[in-house]
């Protein structure tokens, strides 16, 4: 009875393999351009309102809401993709995409905490570029080419932002959460399809 | 070195014991069980290529993660059972070397499915 347990066994195995290579060969497309796009759209209303705010945690608020609705559109279209290419959303490379953004997502957010504390404001928007851009690249590992050069993008924005007058921080964020969205959701739509 | 004697070990093991089990409960069930594509490098080149038009010998290597010559030597095995092309040319100055799977190698890759599945089924029924 053994041997027999053996062979199905090693018969489901091999099933398994052969859909993990498959898997694993296969740029991860399940993230939407056209919800980058929504979301880059988004981000440039938020910069304007942002702008308008008379206090810091004003500001802040703002962007946090646009955080919350930012990511509710990227699992809906997400979702949809998913849908329309009758793919499971979480599959192998979608999960490891998303463990791999969310610790610097929590990361950012715990940063924020601190340094609104200490009353370092000024540093959040670049650490939030920063750290975005983290995630986007290590998430965009197992994603095609367009999602780490996002991610590079954004460091690099980040970088410039932190040592950048405080002044120009709205455009850094327009420029960051607004345009970078834009432009790479466009090139996801354009080479990616959907 | 000794980890290739030891996987030829491991395989040699594995075919006996299919084999025998097969052979003495359900014969039936594995009656031309493709042993080009069973090796399991190979069958991860097969299974890479199916998902993808064409992969480069780089992209392989990192899938499979193995070395210059492993990859080569089972590429050049599948390559002769006409279950994959290759091509090579120069992008730039640097040589490329393309596979893609043809017809047959997709073909062979879709038997082996179905006969692991329906394994998998005969095994469920004893």
């Amino acid at each position: 009875m053994e041997p027999v347990r053996f062979v199905s066994d090693r018969a489901m195995d091999n099933l398994r393999y052969i859909r993990e290579t498959m898997e694993r060969a296969t740029p991860f497309t399940g993230i939407s351009g056209r919800g980058e796009m929504t979301i880059g759209a988004t981000a440039l209303i938020a910069t304007v309102i942002a702008a308008r705010q008379p206090s810091f945690k004003m500001w802040v608020y703002t962007w946090l809401a646009e955080g919350l609705f930012s990511t509710l559109i990227a699992g809906w279209s997400m979702d949809r993709k998913a849908r329309a290419t009758h793919t499971p959303l979480f599959s192998g490379s979608g999960r490891k995409a998303l463990f791999s953004l969310a610790p610097s997502i929590i990361a950012g957010g715990l940063l924020t905490l601190v340094l609104t504390r200490a009353g370092q404001t000024t540093t959040i928007p670049g650490m939030w570029l920063l750290l975005y851009g983290t995630g986007v690249i290590t998430g965009g590992m197992f994603s095609v080419r367009a999602v780490p050069a996002m991610g590079l993008c954004f460091m690099a924005l980040g970088a410039l932002a932190l040592f950048s007058p405080a002044a120009w921080t709205n455009w850094f964020m327009a420029v960051g959460f607004g345009g970078l969205h834009l432009l790479f959701g466009a090139i996801i739509v354009r080479k990616y399809g959907g | 070195m000794a980890k290739q004697s030891t996987a030829k070990q491991e395989r040699k093991q594995d075919q006996s014991v299919e084999t025998r089990a097969v052979s003495t409960k359900q014969k039936s069930a594995a009656p031309n069980l493709d042993r080009l594509i069973h090796e399991r490098l190979r069958l991860g080149i097969i299974s890479a290529l199916a998902a993808n038009e064409s992969l480069t010998f780089s992209d392989l290597k990192s899938l499979m993660n193995t070395t210059d010559g492993n990859l080569s030597v089972h590429a050049r095995k599948l390559e002769e059972a006409g279950y994959i092309s290759c091509s090579k040319y120069f992008e730039g100055r640097l040589p490329k070397t393309e596979y893609k799977l043809t017809a047959a190698g997709r073909s062979a890759l879709e038997n082996y499915l179905s006969h692991m599945e329906s394994l998998i089924k005969q095994m469920r029924n004893t």
